[in-house]
């Protein structure tokens, strides 16, 4: 499978500020990539890299194929974009900024078009400064996916969008993963990534420090254990690989790594079991690994 | 809680985002008054010059109609004749913008929503936009009788004069606090409010135009339209003319009432609603907004067509006005040994209109640099990046906004040509020479005023956030070495460094080819390098 977007040590700084600090994040041709990390990591300026609409300092940088910043029109044929956060003309209505960039873009498909202002509820003869903040998202999907394109950078789509147009939107995701469409989607809410996209890579003060399925990533990360026993239960803070044990009575709780998962069973069914639940790691638990230490610094709350 | 609460705290807020802002208006109008009563004083040096300025001002329907009402022949009268509807312009544009500002510019950013949520009644910010409109108009009537009096002119006169420019602001402040609650967006509350604006000029216009002289041969008695203008009402004061002092319970009056009516009206509607519908617009572009030079003319043709009606009125007086530049230039020795100089040989008419579409050609680099501006506003509100994330190349985006500027410029010049020529022709009986005259005036002009645009382009490609001081600043200083360059005896190695200087005073001098191919020249490379170093960096976002 050939590599939609690929960068190797990507850097870019702003002044003193080092955005992306060699960031290395690799696109497979036909996926759905979820690209997650807090505000200011560094997901926006890579997306912008990925559009030619800033320049990259140091590394590498590849977009279908192409040098994002030399090849930028010719790219931009073939991709589409939606914004964070979408700025548009006062005095436009949405059916006009749609139609805009589609034509600019080189043409979209009128049913599509129509199809998607249907199931987004879009009101298109509206002028722009009247729309809240989701109806301006609405726009700028609406205008993506009516374009026939190979590539979709999608900069937190969801923001500002009800449960009920957040639900269409991941329909029409998928949609377009099946016609065969790349999708980079940047995002905080990590149910929609756990729902969308086959592989993740999540971002740090500019550089990835996690990437692959969720199956992979998963493994890397503890599962939660509770238990109910005939007898009380001991040895368990002593054993590798278990962590946060709270033992009360024949009840105990605690976290356990992947690799330790069978031996600990093991250990507790000499205290012969009667209940037990097992939480696989979700996403945000995978998320919090990495930023736990952020916030324990910064909120002090007891993050695991 | 009451519907005022909170009223003080809003008006902190809006003293500290405006501070520099009012104090920008007030101080460049204090400026334009010391201006023109130098101008006035240093054009007629005597009395008896003065007579004939004033009786000339009473006896011309034009200039009545351009100028205002003739209030008497010493120097401050006159000043207050030739300059008192341009500073009551000002003065109201300054208000409006401050009143629409704070009222309905904060429900459109959903900035009004965030403090109505605070402990601060539903009347405060319409209560605190007023108090501070009040401020910078007291401020102004200080600053224009400061101003004034430093000019030796006299006490009651000044006061007068200071007092009724405050109220013409405080009328447009009150008709905008009334727009401000039936158009939903800031840009046609102010829209409404600068069309009353407009309304108020032409009927004193009108009013002027029709009046009678007086007997005194330097005074005019204004016909019943001026009376129903706020800048009518300013210069019925007649400051240094007789201070009519009861007229400025007009004002009172007028602000009383609009503003009753503006509490009203926003005690009846919502936050952010409205009292005149907004229409739907088209659900598709249908072609419309195929290309980007298309866009560019979709978002600025507003301003490209307000220019050219303002082009079209001013250029029009001005140019019936030539049937009696010779009339006029000879009521001031100074005036007429400048125009003289200006253009060795050349009639007075030829000098006349060299200097009248001199003055359009500057106002139109004004029009440039807006709209070169424009991209610099598209840029900095992020609307410019998801266009670039299409298959629109920054050259192509850049190139059709520059288009838009030189055909812009041309055309505001020439409909000002058209205007003033045929006025001159209908006025004179002689069309041909109007036409071929004042075209050719302006066309002479275009390179100047490309040349500022060009630095602004120049400047948005390589340092954007100072594109919009940096044009500015070029345009006034421009506009400064040209109207007192000479009379204060600048250097001419300064004063060339004014496109506007080496443009030959076509149709008084021969058309010189080689400055305007250098002033193109100078134009176009700017522009260049302005698009070459706009594609090598980043977008400001």
């Amino acid at each position: 499978m050939t590599m939609a977007i690929e960068t190797r040590a990507l850097t870019k700084s702003f002044g003193k500020v080092r955005a992306l600090d060699g960031l290395d994040l690799a696109v497979e041709g036909g996926e759905t990539h979820g690209f997650l990390g807090p505000n200011g990591a560094g997901k926006t300026t890579t997306i912008r890299v990925l559009l030619g609409l800033l320049r990259h300092d140091g590394g590498a940088v590849s977009v279908l194929g192409g040098d994002p910043w030399h090849d930028a029109v010719s790219l931009h044929r073939r991709l589409a974009y939606v914004p964070g956060d979408v700025h548009l003309w006062p005095n436009l209505t949405g059916g006009e900024v749609i139609d805009l960039l589609g034509d600019l873009r080189g043409g979209l498909d009128p049913t599509r078009r129509g199809e998607l202002i249907d199931r987004f509820q879009l009101d298109p003869t509206k002028r722009c400064r009247t729309y809240s903040k989701g109806n301006r998202q609405k726009i700028a999907i609406i205008a993506a996916f009516a374009a026939d394109v190979d590539l979709l950078l999608l900069d937190e789509p969801t923001s500002g969008l009800d449960p009920l147009m957040a639900a269409r939107f991941e329909q029409v995701v998928r949609e377009a993963t099946d016609a065969g469409r790349t999708v980079l989607l940047s995002s905080h809410v990590l149910a929609e990534a756990e729902a969308l996209c086959d592989r993740v890579s999540i971002i740090r003060h500019g550089r990835i420090v996690e990437s692959g399925t969720l199956t992979e990533l998963r493994h890397l990360t503890r599962t939660s254990v509770t238990v109910q026993t005939a007898r009380p239960i001991q040895g368990l803070d002593e054993r590798h690989g278990v962590h946060d044990v709270e033992v009360e009575g024949d009840r105990a709780r605690f976290e356990v790594d992947p690799d330790h998962l069978d031996a600990t069973l093991r250990h507790l069914t000499d205290h012969e079991v009667r209940a037990l639940t097992s939480t696989p790691p979700t996403l945000a638990e995978l998320f919090l690994r990495h930023y736990g230490d952020d916030l324990d610094g910064s909120a002090g709350s007891d993050a695991t | 809680m009451t519907a005022t609460t909170g009223t003080l705290r809003l008006l902190r807020l809006a003293i500290r985002r405006d501070r520099i802002v009012l104090t920008v208006w007030v101080v460049a109008l204090g400026l334009l008054v010391i201006a023109s009563v130098a101008s006035v004083a240093g054009l007629y040096t005597s009395q008896a010059e003065r007579e004939m300025a004033a009786a000339f001002t009473a006896a011309n329907r034009m200039a009545r109609a351009f100028d205002g009402p003739a209030m008497g022949a010493s120097v401050g009268a006159l000043t207050m004749t030739e300059a008192f509807g341009v500073l009551a312009i000002l003065a109201g544009l300054m208000s409006i913008q401050t009143v629409t500002r704070h009222t309905r510019q904060d429900e459109e950013t959903g900035r009004a929503e965030l403090l109505g949520s605070a402990v601060v009644g539903h009347q405060a910010r319409l209560t605190a936009a007023l108090l501070l409109v009040t401020a910078a108009n007291v401020a102004l009537a200080a600053v224009t009788t400061g101003a004034l009096l430093a000019q030796g002119l006299p006490v009651a006169g000044s006061l007068a004069a200071g007092v009724a420019l405050g109220g013409v602001g405080l009328s447009f402040a009150a008709i905008a606090s009334v727009t401000a609650q039936l158009a939903e967006s800031q840009r046609a509350a102010t829209g409404l409010a600068s069309a009353a604006l407009g309304v108020a000029y032409l009927l004193r216009a009108v009013g002027d135009a029709a009046g009678e002289v007086a007997e005194s041969g330097v005074e005019l008695i204004s016909a019943w339209p001026s009376w129903l203008s706020p800048i009518g009402w300013g210069q019925q004061v007649r400051p240094f003319g007789g201070d009519q002092w009861s007229v400025l319970i007009l004002f009172a009056a007028l602000a009383a009432i609009l503003i009753a009516i503006a509490f009203a009206l926003s005690s009846r509607r919502d936050l952010g609603g409205a009292l005149l519908p907004t229409r739907p617009g088209p659900p598709t572009a249908g072609g419309r907004l195929r290309t980007p030079l298309r866009l560019t003319w979709r978002l600025q043709r507003g301003m490209l067509l307000a220019w050219m009606v303002g082009a079209a009125v001013v250029a029009g007086a001005l140019g019936a006005l030539g049937d009696g530049a010779e009339e006029l230039v000879g009521l001031s020795e100074e005036l007429a040994a400048t125009f003289e100089q200006m253009a060795a040989g050349g009639s007075m008419l030829d000098v006349y209109m060299a200097f009248v579409m001199g003055i359009v050609g500057i106002a139109t680099a004004g029009f440039a640099i807006q709209s070169v501006l424009r991209a610099q506003t598209e840029e900095s509100s992020e609307r410019l990046e998801p266009l670039l994330a299409t298959a629109l190349s920054r050259s192509r985006w850049l190139g059709a906004n520059a288009t838009f500027v030189v055909v812009g410029t041309a055309s505001i010049v020439g409909v000002a040509g058209l205007f003033a020529g045929t006025s001159y022709g209908i006025v004179t009986g002689d069309l041909a020479t109007g036409l071929t005259s004042f075209l050719s005036a302006g066309a002479v002009q275009l390179p100047a005023a490309l040349l500022l645009a060009g630095l602004v382009t120049l400047v948005f490609g390589v340092v954007p956030r100072l594109a919009v001081g940096i044009g500015w600043a070029a345009l006034a200083a421009s506009f400064a070495l040209g109207q007192l360059g000479e009379l204060l005896g600048v250097p001419q190695a300064v004063m060339n460094l004014s496109p506007f200087t080496h443009v030959p005073a076509v149709p008084a001098e021969d058309l010189a080819v080689g400055p305007l191919l250098a002033l193109t020249s100078i134009a176009a490379a700017f522009a260049v390098i302005g698009l070459l170093t706009f594609r090598q960096r980043d977008l400001k976002v």
